[in-house]
Order: C-alpha cells, then structure tokens, then sequence
C-alpha cells in the first residue's frame, strides 16, 4: 500500500544563517495492507517527520513515497499539489497530536465533515456512533472543542481520523492523552481497521499499545546534526 | 475534479513608477478550489487579485478564464460590457470594505436581490424570498430584510456582501481579506460561513489575506508573495509546516500562538 524508496528530508534554516539539520537519510519502509508498523526511536529522531513527509505535510529532499490510489502507485514525493489534496481525501487519513480546526464548528460537525463518500444525515449518524464510542457525551456533540480538554480533543480528532475509512492510515501518538479505558477503545479501533485491511503507520510511545496493535516495527535512527 | 483550469494567469507584471507590483507572476485555480494568496502589505496580493478579476490591466501577461460551456476568455482583452456580464453572474468579489460593494441607500433585502434582477430575475415574491433566505444562511435576521445597511454592525455588513455575491451562484469568487477589520468573535463566525459555503456550493475562490490562520483553515492551495514576486507556493499545510524561502520562513515564525 505504501512504500517509501530512499527517502532523505533535511530542514535549512534561513533565519540561522543558513544552518542545515539532516532528520531522515535513506529510509525505506513498506507497509502492506492490514498491516500496522510502529515508528520507533529516542526523541527527535524524526518519527514525526517520518509520518509527516509520508502524509505530504513536509517536502522531501530526494527519494519517492509510493502510494497505491485510485488503482495506480503515486509518488506523494512528487505529485502536485492538487493530486495530494486528492489522495488525502480518498486514500490517506492522518490523526495529529492536535486538533487544529474553524473556530465555533461542534465537535459532531468536524466528524461528520471529515467522512467519504456517505450521504449527510449518514455522516452525521456515523460521527454520533463513533464518539459515543469514544465516550464523549451526547451532550458535547454540539460544543466546538475549543473548551474540551486534551483528551477530549484527541479523540475528536481520532473520530474524525477513523470515520473516513481510509485505505492508508497514519497516527501520530493516537492515545497520549487518553486514560486507560480510552486507551483499550483506541486499541480495538485500530486492530478493527486492520481486519478491515487499512494499512497503518503509527508513533506509539505507549509500549502496551505498541504491543497491542503493531505487527513490526521500523526503527528511526538519529542522524548526526551537521553544520 | 475537471483537469481544465478554471482560470490561469502566465506572467503577470506590473509596476507602479519604480515599484514593481506584480513581477512575471503565475497562478492557476481549478474549479471548486481555495488558493489563498498571502503576504506583508505592499508584497503585491491586492494587486494581483484585481488583475486576475480583471479590475486592473497587467502591462504584460496574459488571464485566461474558461466559462461554463469550457471556452477560454482572454480577460484583459474582453469587451467592457462582457467582463461586467461576468462580474454580474459567473464571478463574484467580496472587498475588505463592505461599504465599496454594497448600496447604503437601498434596504438589505434590496442589497441582495438586486444582483438577482441584473440577471433578468424580475418576479419580485420570488426575489423577496430568495434574499431571505440569503441573509439566513448568512445568519442575519429575517426581519431586518427591510433594514438599511447602515444600521447594522460591521460583521453584520460583511455577511451581507457575501450573500449579495453568493445569491447568483457564482462559480469563482475574489475576495480581499474578508475577516480584516472584525472582531475575533465574528472573524470566527465568518470563517465558518465562508467554508461551508464555499465547500457546499463548490465555488472556487482566490483569497487575499495578510492571516496565515485564516490561510490554513480555508485554503487548499496558498501563494506567498514579497515584493510582487510569489517566492513560494504550494499545499497550504505544507508551505505553512515546512516553509523552504527565508521570507515564508521570517512569516510562519512571526506569528503570534494564542
């Protein structure tokens, strides 16, 4: 489903004189349909930015991420800008840290918005089973998440990531805010998407749910900072 | 999504005595797409956005816009009459000001379908209805639908400029920093009507606007233009997390996080 070729991404900081810092240097990684690979290494090795560049949010240097949509194997590496907006709304699903939305839209609207191909009032009913599921209360639905807590908003954020049933599905540490009971709700989630055949890619700093739901792992080594 | 373009400007230059506005710029827009045009006052936006509506002559370049039946109009060189059939119906612009687009004089249910009559509507029930039902969707009471515009407050006069560009179902609309100059409060509620209008009625639109935020909430695209060069663009969450030109860079790491 995705596979990356030789991927190197370095940021180059103008503001500090041009300073370069090398993250990702030939990484090459393959995950297969129903299949969940866990990103893992020490902090700042550039797990994030693993999981970023493979979602088309940051540009890779030289490399390709192959990406199976639409029948056809794209490089997100490459592919214009317009074919991203494309793939993300059909293929690629991305759970972020945060949730980053229009101020004043309720919680149940940002799920619902976020499903493919179903009729409104079937979105809506879908975004209502899946935070239920979830535990956020009926009467939430209404709220903009601005005034949730952090755990509340992460599983905002992970309902709207789950109810597109993408084919690729990425997670950038789906369960750091969540208790344990929230935490095993997300554990069935994510092995339900994978008897479903969606392929995951995830940042899980909880071992337990490292172990629960991840069938590898992919190791990220720190590269050395050059000057 | 069509692969034509719905509009597309090739090297677009314009200067101002010895200040150079817009200098070999290109820009596409495909249909049902938000191209967020950004950038410090005097980079140059403005200035583009009113060349590509055509409300300002490039001294050279060329704008290409294909109409409904897919012919391509070349806008600068368009008969007057024709560009302003344009701005009646296919096109809409919705100004920072809405005092530049609206008519103080004339009551808000007037403001509306006025736009509806320029198009041959002429059943005055029929336009009374339909501009109520604007001002709903922009969430302004229906009873003041025979209010003058000049009672009501500034976020109130921007939403009516909206439903007075949107009555007429245009398929692209130019709009200079909508939410500059209002409240954080009605920015927000603006910000939220924009986008879902936008997103229901699949209208493309090029956006003009100094707010990276409202950039990234509302665009699929985004243009960062400095001295009337674009020296960076692309997907607007990309330019905006992993900004590559110094000046996007000086920009993303200005902002202030609230």
């Amino acid at each position: 489903m995705l596979r990356t070729d030789s991927l190197d991404k370095s940021f180059t900081l103008h503001l500090r004189n041009g300073l370069r810092i090398p993250v990702l240097h030939d990484v090459n990684l393959a995950v297969h349909a129903g299949e969940c690979v866990a990103l893992t290494g020490p902090s700042g090795a550039g797990k994030t930015t693993l999981l970023r560049s493979l979602y088309g949010n940051y540009r890779a240097d030289a490399g390709h991420i192959w990406l199976r949509h639409d029948g056809a194997m794209i490089d997100i590496a490459a592919a214009p800008p317009r074919t991203v907006v494309q793939v993300r709304a059909a293929t690629l699903g991305y759970v972020s840290q945060f949730l980053r939305v229009v101020p004043r839209v309720p919680a149940l609207d940002i799920v619902a918005d976020a499903a493919r191909g179903l009729a409104p009032d079937v979105a809506r009913a879908r975004a209502e089973e899946l935070l239920l599921r979830l535990n956020i209360p009926r009467r939430l639905h209404a709220l903009p998440p601005a005034t949730f807590s952090g755990g509340e908003q992460q599983r905002i954020n992970l309902a709207r990531g789950f109810i597109g049933r993408h084919p690729v599905l990425l997670l950038d540490e789906p369960t750091a805010s969540l208790d344990a009971e929230n935490r095993d709700i997300v554990i069935a989630m994510i092995r339900a998407a994978k008897a479903e055949k969606i392929a995951i890619v995830g940042i899980f700093h909880d071992t337990t749910v490292r172990d629960a739901v991840a069938d590898r792992t992919h190791d990220v080594t720190p590269l050395q900072d050059a000057a | 999504m069509s692969e034509d373009t719905l509009l597309s400007a090739s090297r677009l230059t314009l200067r101002f005595g010895a200040v150079p506005a817009l200098v070999e710029v290109d820009a596409e827009l495909w249909p049902g797409e938000v191209l967020a045009v950004v950038g410090e006052s005097g980079s140059g936006k403005t200035t583009l956005l009113n060349v590509l509506s055509g409300r300002l002559r490039p001294q050279s370049g060329v704008v290409w816009y294909r109409d409904p039946e897919g012919r391509l109009h070349d806008v600068h060189a368009m008969p007057l009459p024709a560009l302003r059939a344009l701005h009646r119906s296919d096109w809409g612009f919705v100004h920072q000001n809405p005092r530049e687009n609206l008519r103080l004089g004339v009551t808000a249910g007037g403001n509306v379908g006025e736009r509806l009559m320029a198009q041959g509507s002429r059943h005055y029930g029929r336009i009374r209805e339909e501009a109520i039902g604007w001002l709903r969707q922009v969430e302004i009471d229906a009873d003041r639908v025979d209010d003058l515009p000049r009672t009501f407050s500034g976020g109130m006069l921007q939403r009516l400029q909206i439903a007075r560009t949107l009555v007429t179902h245009p398929r692209l609309v130019f709009m200079d920093e909508p939410t500059g100059g209002l409240d954080v409060s009605v920015q927000a509620r603006l910000l939220d009507l924009i986008r879902s209008l936008v997103s229901r009625l699949g209208i493309a639109a090029v956006l003009v606007t100094h707010d990276l935020a409202v950039a990234r909430l509302l665009a699929h695209r985004i243009m960062v233009m400095q001295r009337g060069r674009v020296v960076e663009a692309g997907l607007t969450d990309q330019v905006l997390d992993d900004p590559r030109h110094e000046y996007t860079q000086l920009l993303v790491s200005s902002v202030l996080q609230a």
